[in-house]
Formats: C-alpha cells, sequence, structure tokens
C-alpha cells in the first residue's frame, strides 16, 4: 500500500501558510507605496482648502485655489487655456514624430542589411542610456544657431530625438516577432515593398505603436527641464513652465495654487493612462496571436 | 500555364553555397517535388523561382523568358509556405481576397472568384472567420485557396503538410493532387518526406547539401537510385547498406564481408570484374529479398535478431556480426527471435556502389558514353 502524502491536517497547514504570505506581501506593498499615496493625497486635499494646520490638516474647503482658470494670477503669466494648449501640442507633436520616425526605422532595422545595420542597433541601445541633461548646453547652442530657442518646435524635436531610440527599440521587437513568411507572402500576393509596410505589417505592430505612442506623449506632457532651458517667451509656456513659475516668482510660494495647478496639470494624464493601460500593458506581450 | 527551366543556378548566402550548379526544367503542367532533408537548398530554390531570393548566378526561365529580374508579384506565382503565413489581422475572406485587391480586381469579380476557391477547397462557412480561430488543416486550405485565387501559372507549396496530423496528412495529399490536376496548374512541391513526393508528383528531385542527386519519376529513383544518397534517402524501410569485397572465389563471382559471403550471379560478376576496384558497397532494399528455410542457391544465412510487425507485413531484423540486415516479410511467414532462416536476395535488384557513391549502373553507362 502507497502511503499518501497528504493529511487533511498538513492540507489545512499548508492553507493556512499560504493565507499568511499574502497578507504579509500585501502589508509589505501597501507600506511601500504609503509615501507615494500620501503625497498625491496631500495635493489633493491642498488643492481644494485654504491654510493646512500643520500643514496637513485642511481648515476649510475652498475653490479660490481654482481662479487661475479664469483670471491669470500674474501680469506676467500667459493664460492658462493658451499654456494647456501649448502642452497638448508639445506632447502631440512629439508623438507624432516619435512615432514616424522610429517605426519606419525600426522596419528597416528589423528587416533589411546593410553596412552599418549593427552599429545602428548598438547605438540606439547607447543613446537610449544617455543622460540627456549631459547634452543641455550643446543643445542650446544647436538650437540657436538654427533658430529654434524660445519655440515649442524645437523642444518638441530635442525631445522626440531623445525618445526615438527607446522607440526603435520597441518597434524592433514588434517586427522581429512577425514571420518572414507573412511579409514574402505579401509580395507573392502582389503587393509592393511599401503596400507590404502599409497593409501587412503596420496593422500587426499596432499594439507597439500605441504604446510608443503613449510613452511619448506622456514624456512630451511631462517635458520639463528643456522647457524651462530653451523657452522663456511666455507665449509658449507649457504647464510645467507655470508650476516652475509659481514654485520660483513668488517670494512665498502659494501651496494652494501650486496644488491646484498641478492636479490641472495631472488630470488629462491620468485620463489618458486609465484610458490605455490596457495597450501599455501589451509592450511586455508584444508579438503577433495566430497566423500559425 | 507555363513551363520552368532552370539553368546552372547557385545562391549563396555570404560564404555558405546553399544552391549549386542546378539545372532543371519542368514541363507545362507537371507536378514535380523537391525532396531532400532539411537544409538541402530545396526551400532556396523555391523561393529564387517565387522571386524573393535573387539568384547569386544562373538563370530561370518561364515558358523560355529570363525572370531572373522580375519582382515576386509579376511572376504569376501561388505559394503556400508551411507556416501557411496567414495575414492574422485579416478575415479569411480578406486573406483570400487580398491578391486580387492588390491587383485592383473590381470587387463583385473578387467576391466571385474568392466563393469559388472557397468552394473548390470546402471552406465557404470559415469565411468570416479569423486565422486564429482556425485548426491547423483548415488553415493550409485557406492558405492553398490565397495561392490559388489569382489563378497563378505556377503553383509552388513549401513543405505544406507537415504541420498536420497524419490522417489529414493523408487525405490533403490526395486532395491537392486531385486540385493540380484539375487546374492543369504547373506545380513544384517542396518537401523532406520520400512518401510525399513519391506518392503527389510526376518526377521527383532528389537533392542534397544543394546539389541535386537525381531527377526522375519515382520508379526510377527507386528502382535506379544513382548514387548512395538517393538509395539510403528513398525508400521506407530504407535500404540495406553494407561495405563488401568483391572477389572471385573458385571462379564464382561474391561479395565478401568479415560476417558472410553472398555469391553473385555470373551476369553481376562480368559488370564488377571489368572495375578496377575491389571494394564496393552493397544495397539490398527489405522488400527485395526472400526468406526460406531451405538453402537455394546464392543465399545467406541469418538469425533472426529483432522482429517489427507492421500489419502488411513483419520487419524482420538480422545481424551479421555488426552488420544489421532487415528484411520485409509478407504477414503469412512466422518468423520468431533465434530462428535461422535462409536470405535470397532477388539478384536482378542488387545495387552496388563504387567507392565514390556512384551507382555501378551508373558508372557502367557513364563508360558508354
Amino acid at each position: 500500500m502507497a502511503t499518501h502524502r497528504f493529511t487533511p491536517g498538513s492540507l489545512e497547514r499548508e492553507r493556512r501558510k499560504q493565507k499568511l504570505l499574502r497578507f504579509s506581501m500585501y502589508v509589505f506593498l501597501i507600506l511601500a507605496s504609503l509615501p507615494i499615496v500620501v503625497g498625491y493625497l496631500w495635493l489633493f486635499v491642498g488643492a481644494f482648502t485654504g491654510n493646512l494646520v500643520y500643514g496637513f490638516v485642511p481648515q476649510e474647503l475652498t475653490v479660490a485655489n481654482w481662479s487661475f482658470l479664469w483670471e491669470s494670477p500674474s501680469p506676467a503669466w500667459p493664460n492658462i487655456w493658451r499654456t494647456f494648449a501649448n502642452t497638448f501640442f508639445l506632447a502631440a507633436g512629439v508623438t507624432v514624430i516619435m512615432v514616424v520616425v522610429s517605426t519606419s526605422a525600426a522596419y528597416v532595422v528589423s528587416r533589411m542589411y546593410f553596412p552599418g545595420r549593427s552599429m545602428i542597433l548598438a547605438s540606439t541601445l547607447i543613446l537610449h542610456a544617455f543622460p540627456a541633461i549631459t547634452l543641455l548646453i550643446a543643445l542650446y547652442y544647436i538650437l540657436r544657431t538654427l533658430g529654434l530657442l524660445d519655440s515649442l518646435w524645437g523642444v518638441i524635436l530635442v525631445r522626440a530625438g531623445l525618445m526615438v531610440p527607446f522607440g526603435i527599440w520597441v518597434m524592433k521587437g514588434f517586427f522581429d516577432d512577425i514571420p518572414w513568411d507573412i511579409e514574402m507572402s505579401a509580395l507573392i500576393d502582389g503587393a509592393t515593398r511599401f503596400q507590404t509596410f502599409w497593409k501587412v505589417m503596420l496593422p500587426l505592430v499596432k499594439p507597439g505603436i500605441a504604446a510608443i505612442a503613449v510613452f511619448a506623449f506622456m514624456a512630451g506632457w511631462a517635458e520639463y527641464i528643456f522647457l524651462v532651458t530653451f523657452v522663456r517667451d511666455p507665449n509658449s509656456w507649457t504647464l510645467s513652465s507655470y508650476i516652475n513659475a509659481i514654485i520660483g516668482n513668488y517670494r512665498f510660494t502659494n501651496y494652494g495654487l501650486l496644488a491646484a495647478v498641478s492636479l490641472f496639470y495631472m488630470f488629462p494624464v491620468l485620463l489618458f493612462f486609465l484610458l490605455t493601460q490596457k495597450l501599455l500593458m501589451k509592450v511586455t506581450v508584444g508579438g503577433i496571436k495566430g497566423g500559425r | 500555364m507555363a513551363s520552368i527551366r532552370l539553368e546552372r543556378l547557385t545562391k549563396k548566402f555570404g560564404k555558405v553555397v546553399a544552391v549549386n550548379n542546378l539545372n532543371l526544367e519542368v514541363r507545362d503542367g507537371e507536378f514535380i517535388a523537391l525532396l531532400g532533408p532539411s537544409g538541402c537548398g530545396k526551400t532556396t530554390t523555391l523561393l529564387m523561382i517565387a522571386g524573393i531570393y535573387r539568384p547569386t548566378e544562373g538563370n530561370i526561365y518561364f515558358d523560355d523568358v529570363l525572370v531572373n529580374d522580375v519582382a515576386p508579384k509579376d511572376r504569376y506565382v501561388g505559394l503556400v509556405f508551411q507556416s501557411y503565413a496567414l495575414y492574422p489581422h485579416m478575415r479569411v475572406y480578406d486573406n483570400i481576397a487580398f491578391p486580387l485587391k492588390l491587383a485592383k480586381v473590381p470587387r463583385k469579380e473578387i467576391d466571385r472568384k474568392v466563393h469559388e476557391v472557397a468552394k473548390l477547397t470546402k471552406i465557404e462557412e470559415l469565411l468570416d472567420r479569423m486565422p486564429g480561430q482556425l485548426s491547423g488543416g483548415q488553415q493550409q486550405r485557406v492558405a492553398l485557396c490565397r495561392a490559388l485565387v489569382k489563378e497563378p501559372e505556377i503553383l509552388l507549396l513549401d513543405e505544406p503538410l507537415s504541420n498536420l496530423d497524419a490522417r489529414l496528412r493523408i487525405e490533403t495529399r490526395a486532395e491537392i493532387k486531385r486540385l493540380q490536376r484539375e487546374l492543369g496548374i504547373t506545380s513544384i512541391l517542396v518537401t523532406h518526406d520520400q512518401v510525399e513526393a513519391l506518392t503527389m508528383s510526376e518526377r521527383v528531385a532528389v537533392m542534397h547539401q544543394g546539389v541535386l542527386q537525381q531527377y526522375g519519376p519515382p520508379d526510377e529513383l527507386y528502382d535506379r537510385p544513382r548514387n548512395l544518397f538517393v538509395a539510403s534517402f528513398i525508400g521506407d524501410p530504407p535500404m540495406n547498406l553494407i561495405p563488401v569485397e568483391f572477389k572471385k572465389t573458385d571462379g564464382k563471382p561474391a561479395l565478401v564481408t568479415d560476417s558472410f559471403v553472398l555469391p553473385l550471379a555470373e551476369a553481376w560478376g562480368e559488370v564488377l570484374g571489368q572495375m578496377d576496384q575491389g571494394e564496393f558497397t552493397l544495397g539490398i532494399r527489405p522488400e527485395d529479398v526472400r526468406l526460406s528455410t531451405e538453402k537455394e542457391g546464392n543465399a545467406l544465412l541469418g538469425e533472426v535478431f529483432l522482429t517489427e510487425p507492421l500489419g502488411g507485413g513483419t520487419l524482420v531484423h538480422f545481424r551479421f556480426g555488426e552488420i544489421s540486415f532487415r528484411v520485409l516479410a509478407p504477414r503469412e511467414i512466422k518468423v520468431d527471435v533465434g530462428d535461422k532462416l535462409w536470405i535470397i536476395p532477388d539478384q536482378e535488384k542488387l545495387h552496388l556502389f563504387t567507392k565514390d557513391g556512384l551507382s555501378v549502373r551508373e558508372v557502367g553507362r557513364q563508360d558508354a558514353h
């Protein structure tokens, strides 16, 4: 007779051990995310109250902090809606350029063999890891020479350029996952090289395009350092320049206003993220389904 | 419809020679197979015919027109890939319609043709599905439809059956053969499976390491393999191949190994006696041998080592020292391990190969030229 490896008692003990493990995992995760949660909480509370006692306890509810929406808190600052439009323009510009350039470049790098291909691949990795901040001064001179200082276009080009290596890397992975057979099949079915790219390859890498577009948009939306360095003209400010001004220009920073503008700044990104998070998750999954 | 002619076709990938100096010609409406182990250059040849790869050297002619520089889309070729290569983002209907849409065929015409081929391959009810929802056999049919819908002059099949299960493979084999015959389309099948090649095609080209070994009807490959490679590759169970020495003892010709002496018919003795060497490889197909309990003419005595019932017959293994020898015995003969039996090879169907691996018959024929 074989002895049973499990008895009701041992099973019960096993289950309890699992429960305890899961419980302690939750405790750890909650503790680890607490600082971030508290930060956001402060932002929410601060945006809708007057004074905070001890910096944290709210006293009265108010919408006074939100008056920036209809009147500028300082005559030197631009209209908030114009700033909002600028931010959107910047983010959209970065997205379009980054997606178009990295998708087409990734296709070439994934599918075609040409001298210098492996060097390009290696350089995209290095460039991706390159600390962009070290380029600040060099870029300043370049943009000045090109007459792109004080213009959002300058920042768009710089940010998109810095994101392209990442985009190429992600998109190359998606293209690599498509079997050669599918492409050959399209060529034999009568497609030109370009039709193959447009009608067969692009639809298959849609999840990748969506993912890098989201990343590019968020990077453009959050752009800060190049903006405050290259763009002085208030007419070209974005929301991050605006927040920079709130912190920098007041002798005593108006924390209520800061919190309100920050929340206003964050809101579209939060909304955007909620709508696209499913696509974002696909970056790690990648590839195509079916067909085999 | 078109005939195909390959002339000194060579393809190199860097330093690797995938296809070497291949000459091959396919008649209009003929069904041929490129057969060989993986990596022998058969798929490379197919892709050169399709126009995906450009030959390093040599020429490809369709109907005596040089097509080396013709783009794939202008070659009127249909190709079924081993992986089927369906477009995963398109419905089955759109997959099949894709070549017609690219050719700007009117919508009504597309609709008619798609339904026509779908009916031909019995997949009409699948037209609205996505490829991911189909079984392997169904995907295979869709791929075949897509290749046929544009009414190509040449149909290329790259291992079309290897992803199907055994049962379905046999059915599809017959199905493709029927379609090919009905449409009369010039077809090339690439396969590593000799049964597929021999059953489906009119002529088979056996390739090995990029070099064409032999090109001819299935019977010819089976009965008169030109060299050792073809002999060992064609036939299931495979041919027995034994290194032997040719000697004359008491004026009688015989093949000698350390473990046995096989007396030869006079005719063989004359052929081998004229050759300037004594070492050969003897090839005997397991089915070209009779077993007997009585000693007869030119026979070998062997002891049964193992038996494998195959249903239709029994595969009997003998052993002579280091040499193992397979015989396909009819099912009426009951054989047990340890039995001692006389093995009587059909002298007409012996194959002998020189040290260079060429068939002795072939050497004789070359001498005659």
